[in-house]
């Protein structure tokens, strides 16, 4: 899918979800590899249940920390409407790894004003090549802990990244705090063997 | 003296009130100005604005933007230097602003400038990156990065030493190239100063003043000068009319209990910055000003002295803002003797930020004892004869103690201090949740604007959604069910399933 060796990623959730720390680990392992990484995001309101995006480049050298619409080879979605909202920021070839988990705001809730999208997935998948749509959260459930949609989303995008395994599992078993180590590591192989061929074509 | 001053400016304000271009103040003040692009830069930036400020005698000013700030990339780490400790040397002439001593100094400020335009030529910090195009581009901070990554074939001059500007330098590179342009966000700082030196550049009219820049409005100005072809685009639609998701005041803050009772009491309410400040947003909607630290106490005495509501007007303020910058609003309404209601919000930690210390906390920003000022001691010096101290998670007495305090023809002062239930510990009790069978879908616990709290797909029989509550996120605040009208809303340990009796 890839012809040349830069990257575009952009992260994407609701605060709380931990966008910031995968982008941590996504760039830590570029940088281990020895890429040149820049991310950026603004994260002021991350922990009051706003929309957080990160985005993150790596490349042999990298300009602007952030990416424009059309320019992302990997999207990655914590959120599935969130995915949507920020589809336009893939390339026509990227790949889209949306958890379908689904977080209705308050403000949807109360106000008929608006509406949270009917199926986003099969939406995106209208619009865009490559979606990969996971159950982020029954596999957390499955693992134990509901917080683990992250490392678990991490795992399928690590398919699109020319990192090795050992490199990804040395920046996580430094990230993640100790007693958490070996459950993100089970989610990240959990996502590893989920990629493009594995969901329906 | 060492002086630097460091400066983020937040164009298309991600968390600010305001789209200011600080780097006015430099030539406001006539001192230096340092611009990293980067954070290798902000870095080396920090080491050379100490020896600037001590070569030079000089404060520094080193001005960032959100996107030099909230970035990360890769940075060399240098040799750790160690620097002589130095005394204080007394010197009325320089250090004593009386008019005799300050006009000597006005002279050297001058001086110091002449000397500075000369640095401004020479540092590696303005620096020209030729590629053999007949097209220059002068620019500096983030923007720098923009242009590069959408027309790397350009010829630039990268201003990182920016006031005073290295006219000689800008001058020599306007005269090698065909067309040169201005490449900078927010105001035109250095295109004004660069036309006004009688040189010809454009820039703002192509790149535009407003919110932050980004490679894709760098290459469509570019593209409208002109001077490049390709612009990165979309090439997957939009989606149209997508909902949006506001921040939201956290499950079991207190800020919610106090701001459903102001909702509920219907009088103005000046606001303040903080976490509290998401009160202004619907459905609470229940917080009507917010301008700068400190102006909600100064809102409400303007505001109270042209008698502006009949409901009246209470003022809310956090603990921390209290202490940086509401103590002499309050002051004023005691000098002044303007009815005012001034609500501090206190939950012990400054929590918008990110829950750092502060002066009523104990602790130092490390985490290490340090001496407190004690809230309620503050205001009754100041001469508030009223102070009222409650719980924000209780309800009726919020809403009680207000309305009391209303009455009062004299400035009083409520302080609610449940604490934050992030910070500095999590706190989760007990959930509660909402039986379906007494819920009538009346939406009340869907208007308190708790992200706990959604809509259910069970309805009533007119289709409107129960409530359902989210065990995960619930702290047991209780909030919600102390406004249920049908008492839908209880403790999970007193819920018993039907089937189960």
């Amino acid at each position: 899918m890839k012809d040349n060796n830069n990257y575009g990623i952009l992260i994407v959730g609701v605060g709380g979800q931990g966008v910031l720390l995968a982008s941590e680990i996504i760039s830590e392992t570029a940088m281990k590899y020895g890429y040149d990484v820049k991310k950026s995001e603004v994260h002021g309101m991350s922990q009051r249940g706003g929309i957080v995006s990160s985005h993150v480049k790596i490349a042999p050298k990298v300009y602007s920390p952030t990416l424009s619409y059309g320019q992302a080879d990997i999207l990655m979605a914590f959120e599935q409407a969130e995915g949507l909202r920020f589809l336009d920021w893939m390339k026509k070839d990227g790949v889209a790894i949306i958890s379908t988990t689904e977080l209705i705001p308050a403000i949807v809730t109360s106000s008929k004003k608006y509406n949270y999208p009917e199926k986003p997935v099969e939406i995106m998948k209208k619009k865009a090549q490559n979606v990969i749509a996971v159950n982020a959260d029954a596999i957390a459930a499955e693992l134990g802990n509901p917080r683990l949609i992250n490392t678990i989303l991490l795992g399928v995008a690590s398919n699109y990244l020319p990192f090795e395994s050992e490199l990804w599992m040395e920046v996580i078993k430094k990230r993640v705090k100790a007693k958490f180590v070996d459950i993100n590591v089970e989610a990240f192989n959990r996502g590893l063997k989920i990629q493009l061929s594995s969901v329906e074509a | 003296m060492v002086v630097v001053v460091v400066s983020a400016d937040d164009p298309a304000m991600h968390s600010s009130q305001n789209e200011q271009d600080n780097r006015f103040y430099a030539r406001f003040a006539n001192i230096p100005l340092l611009e990293p692009a980067d954070s290798q830069e902000a870095k080396d930036m920090v080491v050379s604005a100490y020896e600037i400020s001590e070569i030079f005698d000089t404060p520094v000013l080193l001005r960032t933007t959100t996107r030099v700030s909230h970035s990360k990339g890769i940075v060399e780490f240098a040799e750790k230097t160690e620097a002589p400790h130095k005394q204080f040397v007394k010197d009325a002439s320089k250090y004593v602003m009386v008019p005799s001593n300050a006009r000597g100094r006005h002279q050297i400020v001058e001086e110091r400038l002449e000397k500075l335009k000369q640095f401004s030529e020479e540092t590696p910090f303005n620096f020209i990156e030729e590629n053999g195009s007949k097209i220059g581009i002068i620019t500096g901070s983030i923007a720098y990065q923009y242009a590069k990554e959408v027309a790397p074939q350009f010829d630039y001059l990268k201003l990182g030493f920016s006031y005073p500007l290295p006219m000689k330098k800008i001058g020599e590179f306007i005269k090698n190239h065909d067309k040169v342009l201005v490449v900078e966000e927010l105001e035109p700082f250095y295109e004004d100063q660069i036309k006004a030196a009688g040189l010809k550049v454009e820039g703002k009219k192509y790149f535009g003043h407003l919110g932050e820049l980004s490679p894709y409005r760098v290459a469509v100005g570019f593209k409208e000068v002109g001077v490049l072809d390709e612009i990165p685009v979309a090439v997957i639609s939009p989606e149209e009319n997508m909902f949006p998701r506001p921040p939201v005041l956290c499950p079991g803050c207190p800020h919610r209990g106090a701001f459903m009772a102001l909702k509920k009491l219907k009088v103005n309410v000046t606001g303040d910055i903080g976490c509290y400040t998401l009160g202004a947003l619907e459905p609470l909607n229940a917080l009507h000003s917010c301008i700068c630290m400190g102006a909600s106490i100064g809102n409400a005495i303007g505001m109270e002295r042209v008698n502006n509501s009949d409901k009246g007007t209470v003022a809310v303020i956090g603990d921390s803002t209290f202490l940086h910058s509401g103590i002499t609003g309050l002051m004023d309404a005691v000098y002044n003797k303007t009815k005012v209601t001034v609500m501090i919000l206190d939950n012990s930690t400054t929590a918008m930020t990110g829950g750092q210390q502060h002066p009523a906390t104990g602790l130092t920003l490390m985490g290490k004892e340090a001496g407190r000022v004690d809230i309620p001691t503050v205001v009754k010096a100041l001469g508030v004869k009223s102070v009222r101290i409650l719980d924000d998670y209780d309800y009726e007495a919020t809403l009680k103690t207000i309305k009391e305090e209303l009455e009062r023809p004299e400035p009083s002062v409520i302080i609610a201090n449940r604490p934050c239930v992030l910070m500095p510990k999590r706190i989760m009790d007990e959930p509660y949740v909402v039986d379906a069978e007494l819920c009538t879908a009346c939406s009340a616990c869907f208007n308190i604007s708790c992200p706990a709290i959604s809509a259910s797909e069970e309805t009533n029989k007119h289709g409107r959604p129960k409530a359902v509550i989210d065990e995960t996120l619930c702290t047991g605040c209780s909030l919600c069910a102390q406004i249920c009208p049908t008492e839908a809303i209880i403790l999970k340990s007193h819920f018993v399933k039907v089937e189960e009796v």
